[in-house]
């Protein structure tokens, strides 16, 4: 029990240094980075939280939210290149 | 005793994860935190969904633990090149001790 | 043939996807992974015949184990500069050359060039790799390419070469 708790705890301090970093970060690819890490670090949140309850359809939560964040990843990349999404 | 295993290998990979993110904040420029960052959190997840596999064993849950591994060592490599050249082509400087960049060279030729 | 390996390949993703099987999700599975097949068919690798290849499977088992030595070390690497506090890094971006010539190979290539010690692929362009280095040594072509590249490519050659 207590184990779980640290654990969650130290994924929660990763969470708060990205946010420092999207809230200081002096330029936009600073943010970007700092967004793309919160997304992979909420997976492994994710990940802890199927094996607490026992319930798989959280894995399935993992997966879609690791592509989806890889998709908006992407995109924010492309937009920082100055060209339109489709090239 | 599988769930004391799967619990140390589950705290390898956020301490990881721990590392990174501390990266992420005490590297120079946006290439070097973006190094740090990428590298530790993908080993850091995948320890962390070895040890979800350990746990449970092989139920439907360790096979789309397994899956999602997979799909965050190909997606996460591919989003942090991305980044890097976007932040390039967007005119962001290397940090100002760096050494040598033949990236910019080839631009301005 | 093309469209029937990407239906194959589809449809493994699904089984594995919905694993407590029953009748409804694998006929399901299979219309979903038609139409993926039908839509997508022309946009997949262009020499998917290798796919069917049992030694190009061999050798990428055998790069597995290879590649997951590297990125343990990578991590130790990045974890050591992290925590020294005087940081001692050195960065700059290096030209490499390749010889792979595929373009799955070549993007087999950087993704494990980035995960591997500190560098990242910034850039390709023909048979040259822009990549940042966390500490350069030479910022020489071939000497470049020989420290970083050689290691895995002596393997992707086996697989994609």
């Amino acid at each position: 029990m207590i184990v779980e708790m640290l654990l969650f705890v130290v994924l929660l301090i990763c969470c708060f240094l990205c946010l420092y970093r999207i809230a200081r970060g002096p330029t936009v690819p600073d943010r970007v980075v700092a967004i793309d890490i919160l997304g992979i670090v909420v997976v492994g949140f994710t990940a802890l939280i199927a094996v607490e309850t026992g319930k798989d359809f959280y894995m399935n939560i993992a997966i879609a939210w690791a592509l989806i964040s890889f998709l908006g990843t992407i995109a924010l990349a492309k937009h920082l290149e100055g060209k339109s999404f489709d090239e | 005793m599988n769930n004391i295993i799967g619990y140390i290998i589950i705290g390898i990979g956020v301490l990881f994860n721990l590392f990174g993110c501390i990266g992420l904040l005490r590297m120079p420029d946006v290439y070097c935190r973006l190094q740090a960052a990428t590298k530790c959190v993908t080993l850091g997840i995948c320890f962390v969904l070895i040890g979800v596999v350990v746990i449970v064993g092989f139920n439907p849950l360790g096979v789309k633990a397994l899956i999602c591994m997979v799909f965050i060592l190909v997606t996460s490599p591919t989003g942090a090149h991305a980044l890097a050249r976007g932040a390039h082509k967007s005119g962001v400087k290397l940090w100002k001790k760096s050494v040598c960049d033949k990236y910019k060279d080839k631009e301005s030729k | 043939m093309k469209r029937f390996t990407l239906f194959f390949i589809s449809y493994i993703i699904w089984i594995l996807l919905v694993l407590p099987l029953d009748l409804q999700t694998l006929i399901l599975g299979f219309f979903v992974a038609l139409i993926v097949a039908l839509l997508f068919g022309k946009e997949f690798v262009e020499n998917y015949k290798r796919l069917w290849h049992i030694d190009r499977l061999f050798w990428f088992l055998v790069y597995i184990p290879v590649f997951t030595y590297y990125l343990i070390l990578a991590n130790l690497d990045v974890m050591y500069r992290v925590l020294h506090p005087d940081l001692p890094i050195n960065p700059g971006i290096v030209k490499v050359k390749t010889k792979l010539k595929s373009r799955s190979g070549r993007s087999v290539l950087c993704n494990s060039i980035t995960l591997t010690p500190g560098t990242l692929s910034v850039d390709i362009e023909g048979e040259y790799i822009y990549i940042h280095w966390l500490n350069v040594k030479s910022d020489d072509v071939d000497l470049a390419s020989k420290g970083i590249v050689e290691k895995f490519e002596k393997y992707l050659m086996k697989v994609f070469g």
